[in-house]
């Protein structure tokens, strides 16, 4: 088996499910504008609860993008995430078919599963009894559910995986990805998708005490901002096809998107040891695994937490790595709100499109404190060459993750 | 250059009938079960009502009750074997460059027993469909996202690397050691603690398996329940517990003078895509994950000594594997003893597979293989060497270990002993 | 409803609830006789549609019931035997 550990690895398909559009035309044009997807619930009614707005998907209609046989099988998460692999692969010029089988794998970042259906199948537990749930709940539910249910839908039989390490788990599944590749498998498709926006799923978020209160859906979710007080969380992610360069043009990729040109992983130390947070030994890392120079990155697609201690700590971590006002910092997930695994794989097909036409998407209803020293692209898009982007993604607990991606040349 | 070698230099076992790596391996060695009827909840609305369950008290193992409060029950457990696995690799973890050390945690349904627990309080036993926040536990947040599996184990090592759980169903025990294994030798770390680790026996999961009758109805028999490759078995029998290790880099492990316990010298992953909990009966995707982790191992399938095997128990996996093998190992998968550990501790979804390492490694020290109990009335479409109930003297240098999962995942690995030369002839 | 008789209609509801249904399938269709495998349904579809019968009809079918019945007839047949014998509740 040729492993090789300097095969470059680029995505060549994008596929996207958010709140603020579905596919990733739609979405691009409305991110682009800073037109964003947050309301009240309404998939359930959230006047009970503490927080009551979310970035929702609407207009998914599963049961005409999907066979008639997969519905009662599959949670609303799964089914954006074959749809969104459809798109993917429609995106790269690639019918899986026509691909050697052991030649393709899938690589998904998961934080909680299929939970509505679970918790459809609790509630038959527990209110009716075991002869209720359903035969599809031994795996409908579990974090494995995605990646499992596209190799099927796809017959792709290569290496596949699932990681969870929370919202960083969306960089981590694609650098797992590009481990593969490699190793020697050409196409691996890549990234994360959550839809836990259901009331059992909705207890466990607001056990995070890190989600807004906010009822004006423009002013719930401030990255960054002097009046940041949690987040919005949202459902949808990306899924995207990733390549060896060289196989993606002998194929004839219709477009390459971009390179993941480094990552890096850490986790925080525990609390109480004085030691700094792990996030710029990530950012370092990652640009080391590039190649690149910080100057050489031209926009962050930060975490932006909106939590204001997670706030200084990046914004220090940027700052430390770029100086101060260093380099344009976005946080478009303002526009949908985070999405758990999704999160940080929405970001890098964000960075792609944003390298592809020259545009930094926008950071809506954002003033950025003065104390975080950061160059926040605000309300507007900025026109700017984007050669390379750098993505952070951070998971409850202490997970911080980055990706470098960078233009690649035809 | 030469690639970097992973090795294991520490063990750590949480297991049905034995906490802590010796009794777990005296468990093994002296064929005896642990599987009983359930006794965590009144099992008899159930089809099946046969578990194999931990004698765990998190308190006398040292855990304390702030921990205790916040974690899952599988959590616990990935931190009991993790300061297992610690201790016995002699590091000291305080003088180490923290992000140089990781963690990955296997794991296939996280904190599936605490959620369970919490949500028929928040529903007030199911009645409420807007369930109600004012009576959740405050870390439910924990439950809900198990990377928190990965962060308490990474806390306990005070490791500040490359963290996660990984999730692959039931072949997460040997994907996360796998995935481990890699982050090392590509030198994204020096040092992993990776295992896995679940506590599926609630109600949930016990009526999940029963709705696709996967799951032993033996209830009469709990002791005999898990007949691995026996003609009469009739499902699993649902294991928990966690296995950790510690691993390293082979030059470093030796310049500190560590025990070296087990080379992790292959490792391969490759899907069925054909069926969330089928499988097709020729074991072509299993097959083709031994095949490349011997590659990877530099091995033919003569140096294979034993095989673990994945022997669920479940009728067609057992003839599925057997498949795999014969396709992978030809001629020499009659010659090899395979067993299923499973007989004893059952299947611990996605804890089992860093389990069966972790008895792959005692099997390779020991030159011990551990049988299969409950074996006696073979199934002629599984004919290979399956070690019945009695465990045997053999001399295991390179053990290949099997995983086969819901979703279709299919991994295989293979441990060499790191005594004398490399496998393949490389000189060290 | 014990006492009831299963009929195909019954069966078609519940497959469709249960599991759905193939593109390339009527179901209207003459199918008492297709293999299931050829209606596009395999054993976890069926065990499925076999949970629902039994919560239904309040009967409890053997394990091996569904995987004999290999077409809807039988299915019916298997169904309508239990419920001739399981009392009225």
């Amino acid at each position: 088996m040729a492993v090789r550990s300097d095969a470059r690895v680029v995505v060549t398909g994008l596929g996207i499910a958010a709140p603020n559009g579905l596919g990733s035309a739609g979405y691009w044009d409305a991110t682009r504008r800073g037109v964003h997807g947050i309301g009240r619930i309404a998939r359930f009614d959230p006047a009970s609860y503490p927080a009551t707005l979310a970035g929702e998907i609407d207009g998914f209609a599963a049961e005409e993008l999907l066979p008639g046989r997969l519905i009662p099988q599959t949670d609303r998460v799964t089914r954006l995430a074959l749809v969104s692999t459809d798109w993917a692969f429609e995106d790269a010029g690639v019918r899986p078919e026509e691909f050697p089988e052991f030649d393709m794998g899938v690589v998904t970042a998961s934080s909680s599963g299929g939970f509505e259906f679970g918790q459809g199948e609790l509630q038959n537990l527990w209110s009716r009894g075991g002869a209720y749930v359903s035969a599809y709940q031994s795996f409908a539910w579990f974090y494995a559910v995605n990646s499992g249910q596209i190799s099927i839908r796809n017959g792709m039989r290569g290496p596949s995986g699932v990681v969870v390490s929370d919202q960083a788990g969306g960089l981590d599944a694609v650098a797992q990805a590009r481990r593969q590749i490699r190793k020697g498998t050409r196409l691996v498709v890549s990234g994360g998708m959550d839809a836990s926006i259901c009331p059992w799923g909705w207890v466990g978020l607001l056990a995070s005490r890190r989600l807004s209160t906010s009822t004006d859906p423009a002013r719930a979710y401030l990255p960054f901002d002097g009046a940041a007080h949690g987040h919005v969380p949202g459902e949808g992610g990306a899924l995207l096809v990733l390549e060896d360069l060289d196989s993606a043009r002998e194929r004839g990729a219709p477009q390459v998107y971009g390179e993941i040109a480094g990552y890096g992983a850490t986790f925080d130390p525990a609390p109480g040891t004085g030691r700094e947070p792990g996030l710029r030994k990530a950012i370092e890392v990652a640009l080391d695994d590039a190649g690149l120079a910080p100057g050489d990155i031209d926009v962050v697609f930060a975490d932006g937490a909106a939590v204001p201690e997670l706030d200084r700590v990046e914004a220090e971590a940027i700052g430390k790595v770029f100086g101060p006002r260093g380099v344009p910092v976005t946080v478009p997930k303002a526009m949908t709100g985070r999405l758990c695994s999704g999160a940080a794989a929405l970001d890098l097909a964000t960075a792609c499109l944003a390298m592809r036409d020259g545009v930094i998407p926008p950071t809506p209803h954002v003033t950025p404190a003065d104390t975080y020293d950061l160059d926040l692209v605000g309300a507007r898009p900025r026109t700017a060459q984007v050669r390379a982007a750098l993505v952070l993604a951070r998971g409850y607990g202490g997970f911080n993750s980055a990706v470098v991606v960078r233009a690649c040349d035809r | 250059m030469s690639r970097r070698r992973v090795v294991i230099t520490g063990v750590g076992v949480v297991a049905p009938g034995g906490i802590g790596s010796k009794d777990f391996w005296q468990l093994l060695t002296e064929g005896r079960t642990a599987t009983r009827r359930i006794s965590f909840f009144d099992p008899s609305p159930f089809r099946s009502q046969v578990a194999a369950e931990a004698d765990f008290d998190a308190e006398l193992l040292g855990l304390t009750p702030h921990q205790i409060r916040r974690m899952d029950r599988a959590a616990q457990f990935a931190v009991v074997a993790a300061r297992e696995a610690m201790a016995d690799s002699g590091l000291e973890f305080e003088g180490l460059e923290p992000h140089r050390t990781g963690v990955t945690i296997g794991s296939a349904v996280g904190a599936t027993t605490g959620l369970d627990q919490e949500y028929r309080t928040v529903s007030d036993g199911g009645r409420l469909d807007l369930v109600d926040h004012s009576y959740a536990v405050p870390h439910l947040y924990n439950y809900l996202v198990p990377s928190s599996f990965a962060a308490e184990v990474a806390l306990a090592a005070g490791a500040e690397g490359p963290c996660t759980v990984v999730s692959t169903g039931c072949t997460s025990g040997l994907d996360a050691v796998g995935h481990a294994a890699e982050l090392i030798r590509e030198g994204s770390a020096d040092i992993m603690i990776a295992g896995a680790t679940d506590a599926p026996i609630s109600p949930i999961t016990v009526a999940c398996f029963d709705a696709i009758k996967a799951t032993t109805p033996s209830n009469d028999s709990p002791e005999s329940a898990s007949r691995p490759f026996d003609d009469r078995r009739n499902g699993f029998v649902l294991g928990e517990g966690s296995a950790v290790f510690v691993l390293e880099e082979l030059g470093a492990a030796r310049r500190r003078g560590a025990h070296v316990r087990a080379e992790i010298a292959g490792y391969a992953t490759r899907s069925n895509a054909y069926h969330m909990t089928g499988l097709r009966a020729d074991g072509r995707e299993m097959a083709e994950a031994i095949r490349v982790a011997m590659d990877e191992a530099e091995i033919g399938p003569e140096a294979i000594d034993y095989v673990n095997a994945h022997g669920s128990g479940t009728r067609q996996n057992d003839r599925h594997e057997t498949a795999a093998v014969k396709r992978s190992l030809g001629a020499h998968a009659y010659r090899t003893p395979m067993s299923s550990i499973k007989s004893m501790v059952g299947h611990s979804l996605g804890a089992i597979g860093s389990i069966e390492i972790a008895a792959s490694v005692l099997a390779i020290e020991h030159d011990v293989v551990p049988p299969t109990a409950n074996l006696h009335v073979p199934d002629p479409e599984c004919d290979l060497d399956y070690v019945p109930l009695t465990a045997r003297e053999w001399p295991t240098d390179t053990v290949l270990t099997v995983g086969s999962g819901f979703g279709g995942f299919q991994s295989a690995m293979v441990l060499t002993s790191a005594r004398g030369g490399a496998p393949g002839g490389r000189t060290l | 409803m014990p006492g009831t008789a299963f009929t195909l209609e019954a069966l078609k509801r519940i497959l469709l609830e249960g599991a759905g249904a193939s593109e390339d399938v009527d179901l209207d269709g003459d199918i008492l006789d297709t293999d299931f495998e050829a209606l596009g349904y395999e054993s976890l579809a069926l065990l499925e549609t076999g949970g629902r019968i039994e919560r239904e009809f309040g009967i409890a079918l053997d394990d091996s019931a569904l995987t004999v019945a290999r077409t809807p007839r039988a299915l019916i047949e298997v169904v309508n035997a239990h419920l001739s014998t399981t009392p009225a509740a």
